[in-house]
């Protein structure tokens, strides 16, 4: 985005951007726990991780393992804002690289 | 077995290690606790004021603590779509580490308060060396304690991508950053073998 420090009345009236819409948050738009992928972490590691804190069977959790590794990312989680604030603590606290956001499609 | 994690007979892990290898992993340990730093108790005497204490809203200035403790609505991979955005983000990273981050680093402190311990109530076995023998939460703590440390010479060697370690497996005698590498991938071969013995 460039520095739009006055804006011209005609962007006032432009409809609403996609970034416009996210600043106001639906209320119950799920937020979810996205787990990074990183190169130090062991594959065995990871997997371990999202069985014993999600309790996610040895399937789930590899499948999760296995989208952060190739794809880079993964979604380990979804709900309330705080719930999933919870799960990006203790992600953490497993030394993995995880954020949470919003789900927006 | 040297340099490997066994399941012990009703639960628990052991590894035989020799004296370098203590005294390489305690030596770790010991750097990531200066690193990870004392907690709040050490500056103030009045525990309920800990209790209450509220955790930085920076992110740390050493790249190993940003990556222990990393921002948690900042995605490594979208940039923010608008200045307002970014903004957002960061306050929102901000209030999460206010309250999450002091309890984060009393976790890693403890798990490498753990390992020190352990390593410290080692008996002398024949020849040099030792049989350490964990029950299986102390093999959980050591389990994250591994992960920390080999984060951190991770951090510290840059590795960034899969194809760096890659790199790293290839560097020549003479390389300054050899002995390191080889703490890491030692380590990686240490918390491998303890991981399966404690997958469910």
């Amino acid at each position: 985005m460039g520095a739009v420090t006055s804006p011209a009345p005609a962007e006032i009236e432009r409809p609403q951007s996609a970034e416009e819409v996210f600043a106001v948050p639906e209320p119950d738009v799920p937020w979810v726990t996205i787990v990074h992928n990183d190169p130090v972490n062991l594959m065995s590691y990871v997997t371990y991780v999202f069985q014993s804190y999600f309790g996610y069977s040895k399937d789930k959790a590899t499948k999760l393992m296995l989208d952060v590794h190739h794809k880079g990312r993964a979604v380990v989680s979804s709900g309330s804002r705080e719930e999933m604030e919870r799960d990006v603590q203790a992600m953490h606290g497993y030394g993995l690289w995880a954020t949470l956001q919003q789900d927006r499609k | 077995m040297p340099g490997h994690f066994e399941p012990l007979p009703g639960g628990g892990a052991a590894v035989a290690l020799d004296d370098v290898e203590i005294s390489i992993i305690r030596s770790l340990a010991v750097q990531l606790l200066e690193l990870i730093g004392p907690g709040p108790a050490a500056e103030g005497a009045d525990p309920l004021a800990e209790l209450f204490a509220e955790g930085p809203s920076e992110p740390p200035a050493d790249p190993v603590l940003r990556r222990l403790f990393p921002d948690a609505y900042r995605d490594p991979e979208q940039e923010p779509g608008t200045a307002g955005e970014a903004e957002e983000q960061r306050a929102h990273s901000s209030e999460f580490r206010r309250y999450t981050e002091n309890d984060l680093r009393a976790g890693k402190r403890e798990n490498a308060l753990t390992v020190v311990r352990s390593l410290d109530g080692l008996a002398p076995a024949g020849e040099g060396g030792a049989v350490l023998k964990l029950s299986t939460d102390e093999s959980r703590q050591w389990l994250g304690a591994l992960n920390d440390l080999r984060l951190a010479i991770g951090s510290r060697l840059d590795i960034a991508a899969e194809d760096d370690t890659d790199d790293l497996y290839r560097l020549p005698d003479e390389d300054p950053r050899k002995p390191m590498v080889m703490a890491y991938l030692w380590l990686g071969g240490l918390q491998e073998t303890l991981v399966s013995t404690l997958m469910p």
